[in-house]
């Protein structure tokens, strides 16, 4: 009996190490292990053994069984596994394809670059403020110290709707609005169209978008004026970024300055973008002129201010490199979706 | 303004100033110098050579071989030009030789024969015929007493530096060679030397010449005349026509260049007349009559009108004032007995003026910016003094001279202190001091008087600017700002703004930035009735033409366009949208109008009406406006009347939302269906309920059931989902239309709908007979409200 147990470990070894499916480990199961299998029938032999022998056999057959049973177990875990890589190997991609990509949309690259400068801006404490592009001609002109006989009023080629509305030429009128509506201290800057009589080509445009910046507080200084700027300039273009301050001349603004920024090309030392000059303009600025302060019945005494107003197109074309304004208006998908 | 620097240097030492160090200086304290330009550095190695002989070429008729010294060397020249004779003197482009239209000369051969370089005409030197009006076809013949092998550039006086400026509108002062002179003399910190004019006078009493009245002392606040006798018209010196040239002033004749000299070079216009054409020897310097007509020196008749100051005779206008003389007391060849205008105009008057004539010329860009009275006498004795100094005339004892009223000098409190807290600097008060009488201001211990050509130095803050550009804007210390730290955050208008693009990109649309003003003809493309609200526009009254004339009431006509170019171009898709201004004109026209925002939706390609929609309803999800109805309407002629619905909260509309009309489609040549939207940004500001709050997540288990439900083809899906919401009660938690059918086993005039709807309730688990119970009562209010029977 003993013989007939060891014998049947064997075959049963045999047997496993040669099953290929999980079918096969079932059948081998059932034949050795099951009700009517081998060791069953075996066993039955049990009752003509000796007193001595049957715990011996006992301990034997049990043994066998948990062999084949740990043998089985051990089989089923190398035939999943195999199955499984034969299955992974068999759903094996191109990964190198492309991917489905979901559909998203962009946002315009003048909001994309206004939501920058926006950011830069709150961060040094400045609210955002809007004003209408239809406007009276005494905020866009006359309480800006631009009376109406005023040469710079033929240099900016303003949209009429009637003899005293206008459509704003410059973003500036906006401060007026806010220093008749707000106590100092003031800072706010107010994005938005303005419009000009300019026919359209690669640098114009008769609607375009300008960023008019204003603070007004007890102490302010054109030091302020200039530290504002750099970080705004150095936080947009990076910390290379230079200005230059130069005299200028601007109706609302006394001192007057024209701001230039290292060309971003060259670097400042002069190339054709620049026209040579290392420096391209890029913003106009100054400390409120005392006239308009107490226009809007702020003591010129007590507190003093600063603007300045840049052009949006100007900082997003330079930005994103684009050579041609058209394009910000034209709204071509194959040129919106390039960012 | 373009002057030579050699003229700047009759009134300050320019010495040892690069052009570069020059343009760089100048920039920084404010007269922009946009770029220096020297003639000769496009004509180089031309020179002065004398032809010895000239023989004919061997195998060309047409070609002469030409021997010519050219001071170091005689060189042999081939040339084709039929002026060429032995002695002359002529140009000479010597091998290496650069032209000023970028030819380049090198040794070479012609037929054969070897040529070291070329003769040149006047135009191959970069001259018209205007600077040599008596030449002959061919090479430019040059005096004889030039010496051989002398530069061309020395001959012409090419080798000049010329200085472009850009003179902002305030400073009319530095529209002359003085002006910015002066303010080179400041920034470089050497002298300024300005020298009374002398004339030395010929006798006589201009009070037996000519009378002069100024009837309008407001449009005219200075008037000096000087007379010249015994005048010989004649062309001026070379060294005066040439800084003419440089300044781009052509030379006409000695006394009317002598008026453009004084122009350039004092910024104060004159003006020149034949004292014989003004009838009754008298000046009258009045406003025209009605009627009146002059023709200008340019030679066209100019109608004039009560607005417009002239200089008149005493009879008739004979210039314009302050902007062109007439033609009919111009000066001429035979012109014996002139009389000088210096005067100063009411530069509104003339701005106005030079506008109505639609023309602009020297005098009248100077006079609108506002020239200074006390200029009128040192220029117009300059031009006597140049008279003398030419030799063309003689000059009348005496000057007429007629003020208005004059200004008082603006006395200014003076605190150098002051300036340097607002400006944020440590000037010296010595360096104010110094810069500010270097201006020709008048500096006491706490006031300054700037000098009457400086009408822009008003207050304070003028006179910082002065000291302030002059020490260098470059010098001011970067602050960053003090006072109350300020606090700022999006208004919750921006925020929503924010919230709408973010939301619209992630639904796959891209953003679109449109013009404001468009065409009136987009009302007939997009069908509107002629009697549309929408029709009603702020215009705009000078637009720059028809098609940009009018401010937008709609934003879909900017979509669709925008739709049509893409559309265009092949882009198979697009969704697109744009927050747009609409602007909706007040009724009182003397008001602004309302400025609207809007959220402009707008699609073709892969999508239909419900992705429209669907995108609509999302944007509400988000912002959180609950209650919106979509209200189908068909009397909109922009949109099919099958497609379109309005967007309602309570009764008040807050946007539409509808397919594109085919025939509006075909007004802008779209060949797709288009689906567009627009709601008003406002509305759902105030609609919007922007806080969010947590539901609790329900324990107990959802039953969903399946109805299929028969009715009327027109029954509206919103009406049967109002009832079963209602009718589910507390039970309800959603529901979904998965299927609408027509067609076969569906009886004509009838549709299927197949509701998915969802039950559950917070506190137990739902029993068949509560589920059965409600459907129940869904069912039959649905049957006896709108007929629907259960399929």
């Amino acid at each position: 009996m003993k013989e007939q147990l060891l014998n049947m470990k064997e075959k049963a070894s045999q047997a496993l190490t040669s099953a290929k499916t999980l079918q096969d480990l079932e059948d081998i199961r059932i034949s050795l292990l099951g009700k009517k299998g081998e060791l069953t029938a075996i066993l039955r032999g049990m009752g003509g053994l000796s007193a001595e022998e049957r715990p011996v056999i006992g301990q034997l057959a049990n043994e066998v069984r948990s062999f084949i049973e740990d043998k089985i177990e051990e089989q089923k875990k190398a035939l999943v596994a195999s199955e499984r890589a034969e299955q992974l190997k068999s759903e094996t991609l191109d990964v190198t394809m492309a991917g489905k990509k979901p559909v998203i949309g962009k946002t315009h690259p003048l909001t994309t670059v206004l939501e920058e400068v926006k950011d830069i801006f709150i961060g040094m404490g400045f609210s955002i403020v809007e004003g209408p592009e239809v406007e009276y001609d005494y905020y866009n002109f006359e309480a800006l110290n631009i009376p109406a006989d005023h040469p710079a009023r033929d240099t900016q080629d303003t949209f009429y709707i009637n003899d005293n509305v206008v459509l704003r030429s410059q973003t500036s009128s906006v401060q007026v609005r806010v220093m008749e509506n707000q106590k100092p201290p003031i800072r706010v800057i107010a994005p938005g169209r303005v419009y000009r009589s300019d026919a359209v080509d690669a640098t114009h445009s008769p609607v375009f978008h300008q960023i008019e910046g204003l603070v007004v507080d007890k102490g302010i200084t054109m030091g302020d004026l200039k530290g504002t700027l750099e970080v705004f300039m150095k936080t947009l273009y990076g910390n290379d970024a230079v200005l230059r301050f130069r005299p200028h001349h601007f109706p609302f603004t006394e001192p007057s300055a024209e701001v230039d920024v290292s060309c971003f090309v060259c670097g400042g030392k002069g190339c054709r973008v620049c026209k040579g000059e290392g420096f391209i303009e890029l913003l106009g600025a100054g400390m409120v002129h005392p006239k308009v302060l107490e226009r809007c019945g702020i003591d010129t005494s007590v507190y003093s201010g600063f603007a300045f107003g840049l052009g949006l197109e100007r900082i997003v074309m330079r930005r994103l490199n684009i050579d041609d304004m058209r394009h910000l208006y034209d709204n071509d998908l194959r040129f919106l979706n390039q960012f | 303004m373009k002057i030579p620097m050699s003229w700047l240097s009759d009134y300050t030492d320019m010495s040892g100033i690069s052009p570069a160090e020059y343009n760089h200086a100048m920039t920084m304290t404010g007269s922009k110098v946009e770029g220096i330009e020297n003639p000769g550095d496009n004509l180089i190695n031309v020179v002065v050579g004398k032809i010895l002989e000239i023989a004919p070429h061997p195998d060309a008729d047409k070609l002469v071989v030409c021997q010519i010294n050219v001071g170091t060397e005689t060189l042999q020249i081939v040339t084709g030009a039929p002026n060429v004779k032995v002695g002359q003197t002529v140009p000479v482009a010597l091998n290496g030789a650069l032209l000023p239209d970028g030819t380049k000369i090198k040794t070479g051969k012609l037929r054969g024969v070897t040529s070291a370089g070329m003769l040149c005409s006047y135009e191959e030197l970069g001259m018209t015929e205007a600077d040599f009006p008596d030449a002959e076809y061919g090479i430019l013949i040059l005096e004889d007493s030039l010496p051989a092998g002398m530069d061309i550039r020395d001959v012409f006086n090419l080798n000049e530096n010329i200085v472009e400026f850009e003179i902002t509108s305030n400073r009319p002062d530095c529209l002359s060679v003085i002006g910015l002179a002066r303010e080179t003399a400041v920034t470089f910190d050497r002298p300024f030397t300005l020298k009374q004019p002398a004339v030395k006078g010929a006798g006589g009493d201009i009070s037996d010449y000519v009378s002069i009245s100024v009837d309008d002392k407001e449009g005219c606040m200075r008037y000096c005349g000087k007379v010249v006798k015994n005048v010989t018209i004649g062309p001026s010196p070379k060294w005066m026509q040439d800084r003419l040239k440089a300044c781009g002033i052509r030379a006409i004749s000695n006394i009317v260049d002598i008026t453009n000299y004084i122009m350039l070079e004092y910024g104060q216009p004159m003006h020149a007349f034949d004292l014989r054409d003004l009838e009754g020897n008298a000046v009258n310097v009045r406003r025209a009559k009605p009627g009146e007509t002059l023709t200008t020196l340019d030679d066209i008749e100019r109608t004039l009108d009560e607005s417009m100051l002239m200089i008149c005779d005493g009879k008739k206008p004979v210039g314009v004032a302050g902007v062109m003389g007439g033609q009919n007391s111009e000066i001429k060849d035979d012109t014996t007995t002139i009389l000088f205008e210096s005067a100063t105009f009411n530069g509104a008057l003339v701005r106005k003026t030079a506008r109505k004539l639609g023309l602009r010329t020297e005098s009248s860009a100077r006079y609108e910016k506002g020239l200074d009275p006390e200029n009128t006498e040192p220029a117009i004795l300059r031009a006597c003094q140049l008279v003398e100094e030419l030799g063309c005339g003689e000059v009348v004892d005496g000057m007429i001279d007629i003020r208005g009223a004059e200004e008082e000098p603006n006395v200014i409190p003076y605190d150098a202190d002051r300036i340097n807290s607002f400006l944020g600097t440590n000037i010296d008060k010595a360096f104010m001091d110094k810069t500010l009488k270097a201006l020709d201001f008048v500096v006491t211990e706490d006031t300054v008087t700037p000098p009457s050509f400086r009408k822009d130095i008003e207050g304070f803050a003028d006179v910082a600017e002065e000291v302030l550009r002059i020490y260098g804007y470059d010098k001011i210390p970067s602050t960053l700002m003090c006072g109350e730290t300020a606090h700022s955050v999006k208004t919750p208008a921006q925020k929503l703004e924010d919230t709408v693009r973010t939301l619209l990109c992630a639904c796959g649309m891209n953003e679109i930035v449109t013009y404001s003003f468009t065409n009136p003809n987009l009302f007939d493309k997009l069908c509107l009735a002629a009697d549309s609200p929408l029709r009603n526009t702020v215009t705009i009254s000078n637009p720059l033409g028809e098609e940009n004339s009018i401010m937008r009431t709609t934003a879909i006509h900017s979509m669709l366009e925008t739709l049509a170019r893409n559309r265009n171009f092949k882009a198979e898709t697009a969704k697109l949208f744009e927050l747009a201004t609409i602007y909706i004109p007040d009724e009182d026209a003397g008001k602004l109008p309302e400025e609207r925002k809007v959220i402009s939706l707008g699609m073709y390609g892969d999508c239909d009406f419900f992705d429209a929609k669907g995108i609509v309803e999302t944007l509400f999800e988000v912002v959180g406006l609950s209650g919106a109805r979509f209200v189908p309407e068909s009397e909109n002629p922009t949109f099919h009347p099958g497609r379109f619905t309005s967007i309602l909260v309570g009764k008040k509309e807050i946007g539409v939302l509808g397919q594109i009309h085919p025939t509006v489609c075909d007004n802008y040549d779209i060949d797709t269906e288009i689906y567009v939207a627009q709601i008003n940004l406002p509305d759902l500001l105030t609609y919007a309920k922007s806080t969010k709050t947590y539901s609790p997540l329900p324990k107990y288990p959802a039953v969903t059931r399946d109805l299929a439900i028969l009715v009327d083809d027109t029954v509206l899906a919103a009406d049967v989902e109002a009832i079963m919401k209602k009718k589910a009660k507390k039970l309800f938690a959603g529901l979904t239309l998965f299927d609408v059918y027509k067609g076969k086993q569906v009886p004509e005039g009838k549709k299927s709908m197949a509701y998915k709807l969802t039950l559950q309730s917070m506190d137990k688990t739902l029993t068949d007979t509560e589920i059965n119970e409600t459907i129940q009562e869904i069912l039959s209010a649905l049957e006896k409200e709108l007929g629907a029977t259960l399929r």
